[in-house]
């Protein structure tokens, strides 16, 4: 009891240090065929032949299977849950294998051998013909009238476009004495870099298709591969074991679909498919680039007349989760800074890049950048400090948004931006550092964010738990919400154990693999939302099994249900507080009675209708070597609103996690492809900069504990949230040290080049 | 699974020779922290492999009869980094491959493979450039001994010749080289780990006894050309000058009219020429408060 609030140990901590926790490959058969993808070699155009006789001629190779052999059945990838309503079904533009390439990656053929080297001797073996098209790589040049075109559905490559209007724009900025601040903001492709690859086998079991994957999101995947080969979903079973990590990038159909095919085409036989990093890069995912226009006019005291904002998404190939991500950002402009008269743009583009999906932050992390340079070039121009302005026009206390019906309960963020202030001395280095002019110099730059903890009211929320009472009186718990590293099943742990009144969270089972002809249906992990959404049905299927354990105790103890309770897993007389028996008496009597045998169990679903707002800042320290071109971090802090924390340590992790995937975001990490042929240049761990334990200082986490009024446990988003603010806050951390403004990032020592140079810090 | 066609271990110099003679195709692999990744990565599947791996006396660093430093190629960056005559006569070395990679690649590669690849990029080359050390080849017809300057082809091939069997056996650092001589390296690369240099500039300086007058100085770069190399007019510029601020700022300057980096997707020309001056002149600010001068 009084788990919740603990810092607990993870209930998969000590298998997963030392290596014997089992993910996909550790369950593997034995005697499963490797699976190899042959990539398109162009950024565009039409697959003419493949020639297979080489391939077919290697020792091991089992089958080739190529563009020409899949089934015409355009399917979605995107995991989003299903919607009843045509209107919001995801773009089903997706074939298996593509004769029709849309980016250097694409995927044209399979080779199936009996091993690895075989498979990759089949694929270079391969001999594709092409009819080159022309290609396009940025999302304006996309949009330009003679483009080359991606999707014929799609006229001039746009995906979607969305408007938001309020007020009256135009006549907002003819007030007199306002000032504009405008500005074009660049965020790159990247990619999430967990560390397990994405892969999966697949194998025919009694005419039904078996896929074990590396996935967050087993139920959406089986509806997916149901789509995608044409049969009953409930033909699909789709297991998740342990992952080492998604980020989103598995919060997506990958290869399941063409794995579960591949399997079909060879008898059943279990196949393989396992990404390589530098496949992992091109050919799953990436983190959308959008590009920012935003026109702000303000008076001279910081209050925001009137705005304008417009943001270009990069779709890349593909649909997947589209325009979900951008109109997020967009969004995000009115919440956070509110203003009365705004015009925003928001489209999503196709161009002949990688496929850009979900990944960590779903479009906040861009919009942050953009939002929060702008507010900085706001402070400049006007000579009031950016704290002091994000303290006078952030989002105020009662604020409620209209279309989520989230309200801001409390002044959270003032309360974050005073913490946050607080920590890194603020005042007092601002006023040092200000006399630096040497070589090097320091600064001090702050970020908010603003983030939704889940999907409601845009997509359904829904979560569903299962709880039996096992004999020695623990419990095990089944829900459909992932662990994917994030430390979900230790946060289940402690809500079920005070829930249903158990002594330690470690009373706890919770059964970590889903399996999609076992678990309940559960929506996986994307979002911030499991903690939030899995809490509801914790809560709901927590009290039933209580209240049909306590129904049994009547039997056995001749007490009335209302006169007792559970605590620290025995059954208490409330009056008195006497133990009349423990729970595993009980499960034992219930279960062995020759009379009335029992198996106590409780199942519920719980459909959420609410959302949380979830708040936070980074502060952060940089040490600028000027004629180096080169930014040292030298302390960083995070301070989140995220409601009552349910386990401080891992609270803290996922936070620290986030910093330094912002860190990366902010100083290394983009994917550069060759003008020239679109190909991709730096598909690998030494070419793209993720930033390495040697490029972070001491990563700083902090909380603001305010009772999430709407959540059974007072709890919202942390996710995603530490990964928001961190790069714009290193932006204006360089700004306020040399007074440059980089207005892309990576800010990287190429781009502080260029910009230094251009500013005439550099002497040569 | 490597896609390798055959491994031959080779059990001591002698039988490295004959394999070598015997398989003129295979690839050498000695840590295999380069040859495995390019295998895999396609560039060298179904290749045969000679391992030298288990020859222990190409291993470790001594100071021979003449006082060279004697450094086996098989010798582990770890191992260089720790051993003891390194930090005594060369230290910068032992810094500069402590940069290679991470703490994996750093026990298992080494300094042969680290030059045998002849990549202008490798940690370990500006340094033995600007200390000019000599490699020993050795083959059928015995051992050869050749300035590292002309063990470097052009990128990628360096001075081995398989019709001869030859295999890089040591590299060595002549006492007149590292006698009173004191160096600082730059990796200039764009994480702090991990990381390929997009520039390596390696100084040392031997200072005159009152310290007052730079008696000999030397300059390498990796990264600004196909292969790693001196800047010698800096060097003639600064040799004999007295031990100033103002003479190394131009002697900064002047290593622009020995490099030739060029434009690639990894880093522009203009940004690695503008990196090689500001880095030439730290190193020599570094090289002579090593060396006991003062600025």
């Amino acid at each position: 009891m009084g788990e919740v609030g603990k810092k607990q140990v993870r209930v998969d901590g000590y298998d997963k240090a030392t290596g014997r926790t089992k993910y996909y490959e550790d369950l593997m058969p034995r005697d499963a065929l490797y699976a190899r993808i042959k990539h398109s070699e162009i950024a565009h155009g039409y697959v003419k032949s493949v020639d297979t006789s080489a391939a077919e001629a290697i020792d091991g190779v089992v089958k080739v299977l190529t563009c020409f052999d899949v089934p015409d059945i355009p399917f979605p990838t995107a995991g989003h849950p299903w919607s009843m309503d045509p209107g919001h079904q995801d773009v089903a533009d997706r074939l298996l294998l593509n004769r029709h390439v849309r980016y250097y990656g694409d995927d044209v053929a399979v080779v199936i051998a009996e091993n690895e080297v075989a498979a990759m001797q089949g694929v270079r073996a391969l001999k594709v013909e092409y009819e080159e098209l022309p290609f396009v790589l940025d999302v304006q040049k996309a949009m330009e009238e003679g483009a080359p075109q991606l999707h014929e559905a799609y006229p001039g490559n746009i995906l979607k476009h969305t408007d938001m209007r309020k007020g009256d724009y135009a006549a907002a900025i003819t007030e007199e004495g306002l000032i504009k601040v405008e500005g074009w903001y660049d965020t790159p492709s990247v990619q999430h870099c967990h560390i397990e690859n994405f892969g999966c086998f697949a194998y025919e079991e009694n005419g039904r298709v078996t896929v074990v994957s590396s996935t967050q999101i087993p139920h959406i995947i089986r509806r997916v591969v149901g789509q995608a080969l044409g049969r009953p979903w409930a033909n699909i079973r789709i297991i998740k074991p342990y992952i080492g990590g998604g980020f989103g990038n598995k919060q997506d159909a990958l290869y399941e679909p063409l794995c579960a095919w591949c399997s079909t085409q060879v008898g059943g036989r279990c196949v393989r498919v396992d990404c390589s990093r530098e496949e992992t890069f091109v050919s799953n995912r990436v983190r959308h680039a959008i590009r920012f226009h935003i026109v702000s006019w303000v008076r001279p005291d910081g209050t925001m007349a009137a705005r304008k904002v417009e943001c270009f998404s990069n779709q890349g190939s593909y649909a997947s989760h589209g325009h979900s991500i951008v109109a997020k950002a967009m969004g995000s402009f009115a919440q956070i800074y509110p203003c009365d008269h705004m015009e925003c743009d928001a489209w999503t583009v196709f161009t002949n890049r990688p496929t850009a999906g979900a990944m960590r932050g779903y479009g906040m992390p861009q919009a942050s950048f953009a939002n929060e340079a702008n507010i900085d070039d706001i402070a400049k121009a006007l000579n009031i400090d950016p704290l002091a302005l994000r303290e006078k026009i952030i989002m105020p206390k009662g604020f409620r948004d209209a279309f989520s019906q989230n309200e801001n309960y409390e002044d959270s963020f003032r309360q974050c931006l005073e913490k946050g202030k607080a920590y890194i001395d603020y005042d007092r280095k601002v006023a040092e550092f200000a006399k630096d002019t040497g070589p090097i110099r320091r600064g001090i730059g702050v970020a908010a964010f603003w983030y939704n903890t889940g999907v409601y009211p845009i997509s359904l929320e829904t979560s569903s738990n299962r709880m039996l009472l096992n004999l020695d009186g623990t419990v095990t718990m089944q829900c459909g919400e992932t662990e994917i590293g994030q430390g979900a099943d230790t946060a289940y742990a402690q809500m079920t154990a005070d829930v249903v009144g158990l002594k330690s969270y470690r009373d706890v089972n919770v059964v970590s693999c889903q399996d999609t002809d076992i678990t309940p249906t559960g929506l996986g992990a994307y979002a911030s939302r499991q903690t939030y959404m899995a809490g509801f049905s914790i809560r709901q299927t927590g009290e039933l099994l209580k209240k049909k354990i306590l129904e049994y105790a009547c039997e056995v103890t001749r007490q009335t249900v209302g006169n007792m309770d559970i605590v620290d897993g025995n059954i208490v007389r409330k009056p008195d507080g006497r133990v009349l028996m423990s729970l595993s008496e009980l499960a034992m009597t219930a279960q062995y009675n020759p009379v009335h045998s029992e198996h106590i169990t409780a199942e519920s679903t719980y459909t959420i209708r609410n959302n949380a707002y979830s708040f936070g800042c980074t502060f952060v320290e940089v040490e600028v070597d000027v004629p180096m071109c080169k930014v040292m971090l030298k302390d960083i802090v995070n301070v989140h609103d995220c409601g009552q924390l349910i386990n401080p340590a891992l609270a803290e992790a996922q936070v620290h996690g986030g910093m330094s995937m912002a860190i990366g975001y902010g100083m290394g990490e983009q994917l550069l492809f060759d003008e020239k042929t679109g190909k991709p240049l730096n598909n690998n761990l030494l070419d793209y900069k993720l930033s390495t334990i040697m490029d972070h200082p001491h990563l700083e986490a902090q909380f603001v504990e305010n009772f999430e009024p709407t959540s059974p446990f007072g709890t919202k988003a942390l996710g995603e949230p530490p990964a928001c603010s961190g790069a714009p806050a290193i932006r204006n951390a360089i700004l306020n040290a040399t007074g440059v403004s980089i207005d892309q990032n990576p800010m990287n020592p190429h781009i502080l080049f260029k910009r230094f140079a251009e500013e005439g810090l550099l002497a040569d | 699974m490597y896609d390798m066609l055959a491994l031959y271990e080779a059990t001591s110099v002698a039988d490295a020779i004959a394999l070598r003679l015997e398989h003129p195709e295979a690839q050498i692999i000695a840590g295999g922290t380069d040859v495995l990744v390019q295998m895999r990565e396609g560039k060298r599947a179904g290749k045969a492999l000679i391992s030298i791996q288990k020859l222990d006396e190409m291993r470790g660093v001594t100071i021979d009869e003449e006082e060279n430093i004697r450094i086996g190629s098989l010798t582990s960056f770890t191992h260089i980094t720790s051993d003891p005559i390194i930090q005594k006569y060369i230290n910068v070395l032992g810094e500069a491959v402590d940069m290679v990679g991470g703490p994996q690649i750093r026990n298992a590669g080494t300094i042969g493979g680290n030059t045998c690849n002849g990549v202008t990029s490798a940690d370990s080359a500006s340094t033995l450039h600007a200390w000019e050390a000599m490699v020993e080849i050795t083959g059928k017809n015995g051992v050869r001994r050749i300035p590292i300057r002309d063990f470097y082809i052009k990128a990628g091939q360096v001075d081995l010749k398989v019709e001869e069997g030859e295999i890089q056996t040591a590299i060595l650092i002549p006492k007149a080289s590292y006698d009173r001589t004191y160096g600082h390296y730059i990796k200039y690369a764009m994480r702090n780990a991990m990381d390929i240099a997009t520039l390596g500039t390696s100084v040392n300086a031997r200072l005159s006894a009152d310290g007052k007058t730079f008696e000999r100085v030397r300059i390498a770069f990796g990264v600004a050309g196909p292969v790693p190399m001196r800047a010698t007019n800096a060097e003639a510029f600064i040799n004999g000058k007295e031990v100033t601020l103002a003479n190394i700022e131009e002697f900064g300057r002047k290593v622009l009219e020995d490099i030739n980096p060029r434009d690639s997707w990894r880093a522009s020309k203009a940004f690695r020429s503008h990196i090689a001056v500001e880095s030439a002149k730290r190193c020599l600010i570094e090289s002579v408060k090593l060396a006991g001068g003062e600025l």
